[in-house]
């Protein structure tokens, strides 16, 4: 099955763009279903980035967070050919992670 | 402007009244009346950024806009078209087999009209025509599945200019002065018709919402709506368009629908294809 | 020490038996092998940050301090949101050693929507979409130096963001 991740990392001359997009429904569990019934919620909470064995950025999402989000973020010390990892869990416990090589 | 609308207005009134002489059906004329009175409308709007309907009326919603486009949620759609398109039916055909150019770069060749089966043919249609061709269920019109196929073609045809062609064929005219009625008839509790918000209030404010252009409205479909949080084609934006003034809608790709695309593509003849889009 | 070559399928059953009991029902050992190939921990989920109603509260749980405002806080947020589900919103700042970035949206359900933790190296700056259910106050909070700097904007909404 097709990864939930999709990233793109671009190095520059002195940092790398990093955004990236997930699929997940992030349900907050204020929304009714059309029994209504209230949807549970079912939403990512950390979201994390490494580079070089190094965690370059963490995000930490509530139910507020947009469905199929996205993030924007830029760190130093990367060169085009590295490998960037980026993995998520929800509070269903599923996770999902991926390794992309920086542009 | 006022008269330009009340001219196309009156011409598609005034044909639908008589009998479907094709002499009376002036596509080409009203092709040109209709983008005149948008280009007259809206003089600051760049021909070609008609098809971003509503974000090339408000700056507010076009900054949105682009920072959704960074990373669009259609982007999934795209994919899981392209992994679709690839993958041979049972009997080992691709869809690429039922289409010109393996399908490749032809939406803005859709949709046209089919001499053989006298009936207007949309690309959702051609689709599923093409799956129980080769035995496999058709697809359900709305979303998904085939909004994702869709999606993909849309987007490997992203920059070519809408040629929907009209021939002498009475029936062709017909198609699309069935069409053009529709468009422009009323209907529902609300009473509007497509043209009440897309004619005579584009531009306007419908709470947050900024109301598309009628002109070049199909370059950017399918699209991602954040209303539906998912994808959506032509036929489901026609389906809850009714709903939502309050009107019977009728089934997704019924032939009146078919035909309100043919007329509403042709309009925008010329414009580049956009889709997928991005919409509120 | 060398893995198996069943490491791969060790370390998913590691993991589902960490999910379910925590990490915490792990040994040290277990819990190190296990963070390579998934880092993304749940562990580290604020959860009673995540449930607070009010600005303070949110700050008060998840910080442990209060913030001041400052123009050094960039907030970029519409004005009037196209729709409610999907608000872009990006934070940047010119302080010095920014340690953490986070956005609390005021007439939401929960105050604190998105917490981000900046590293060394990494830029003081985040955009991301967030869901607003009305119109409402959206405060972007950035740790420098160990203390709380500020940013807020109005967002009006008028369709919800949250189906509705």
């Amino acid at each position: 099955m097709a990864s939930t991740i999709r990233v793109r990392a671009v190095a520059g001359a002195d940092t790398t763009e990093v955004q990236s997009l997930i699929q997940h429904p992030m349900d907050s569990g204020f929304v009714k279903d059309s029994a209504g019934q209230l949807i549970p919620p079912h939403h990512i909470e950390v979201v994390q980035f490494e580079h070089g064995g190094k965690t370059v950025f963490t995000a930490l999402w509530g139910p507020a967070v947009s469905k199929d989000p996205y993030l924007k973020f830029s760190f130093k010390g990367a060169k085009k050919g590295d490998d960037l990892k980026v993995s998520w869990v929800d509070n269903k416990g599923a996770s999902d992670s991926l390794v992309a090589k920086i542009q | 402007m006022l008269r330009k609308l009340l001219l196309v207005g009156a011409l598609a009134l005034g044909a639908a009244h008589s009998a479907l002489a094709a002499d009376k059906v002036d596509p080409k004329a009203e092709f040109k009346a209709f983008r005149d009175y948008f280009v007259g409308r809206f003089p600051k709007v760049p021909l070609d950024d008609f098809v971003n309907g509503p974000y090339s009326m408000d700056a507010g919603l076009r900054k949105q806009w682009k920072a959704i486009e960074e990373f669009p949620p259609y982007d999934f759609a795209v994919d899981k078209g392209k992994e679709m398109f690839a993958k041979p039916f049972a009997n080992g055909k691709t869809y690429g087999d039922c289409f010109p150019d393996k399908g490749v770069g032809i939406r803005q060749n859709y949709p046209y009209f089919d001499a053989k089966s006298g009936q207007v043919i949309t690309l959702e249609l051609a689709l599923n025509q093409c799956r129980e061709a080769n035995g496999e269920k058709p697809l359900d019109y709305v979303k998904d599945d085939m909004a994702a196929l869709t999606a993909y073609m849309a987007f490997t045809s992203r920059g070519k200019r809408f040629d929907i062609k009209i021939s002498d064929d009475p029936r062709a005219l017909a198609a699309y002065r069935k069409g053009e009625e529709y468009f422009y008839t009323r209907r529902g509790q609300l009473n509007f018709s497509c043209a009440s918000c897309h004619v005579q209030s584009a531009g306007n404010h419908i709470r947050t919402e900024v109301l598309a252009p009628a002109l070049g409205i199909m370059a950017a479909m399918p699209i991602y709506r954040s209303e539906w949080g998912s994808m959506g084609t032509i036929s489901r934006r026609l389906v809850t368009c009714n709903s939502q003034v309050r009107a019977a809608p009728l089934k997704p790709q019924d032939e009146l629908y078919r035909d309100v695309e043919y007329f509403l593509t042709y309009m925008g003849n010329g414009l580049p294809v956009s889709g997928p889009g991005a919409r509120p | 020490m060398t893995l198996s070559p069943d490491a791969a399928g060790w370390q998913r059953r590691t993991l589902l038996k960490a999910f379910a009991g925590g990490l915490a029902g792990l040994s040290l050992f277990e819990a190190s092998m296990l963070l390579p190939a998934y880092a993304a921990d749940a562990a580290q989920w604020p959860a009673e940050a995540f449930k607070q109603k009010s600005e303070a509260d949110a700050l008060k749980i998840f910080y442990g301090k209060s913030a001041e405002a400052s123009d050094k806080v960039n907030l970029d947020a519409p004005e009037i949101a196209e729709n409610g589900a999907v608000v872009p919103i990006a934070v940047a700042s010119t302080l010095p050693n920014v340690t953490s970035i986070a956005l609390l949206v005021l007439e939401n359900p929960f105050t604190l929507a998105a917490a981000y933790k900046i590293p060394e190296g990494t830029q003081p700056a985040v955009a991301n979409r967030l869901k607003m259910a009305k119109t409402t106050k959206v405060v972007a909070v950035v740790e420098s130096n160990g203390k709380l700097y500020t940013a807020t904007k109005e967002v009006k909404v008028t369709v919800g963001g949250c189906g509705g």
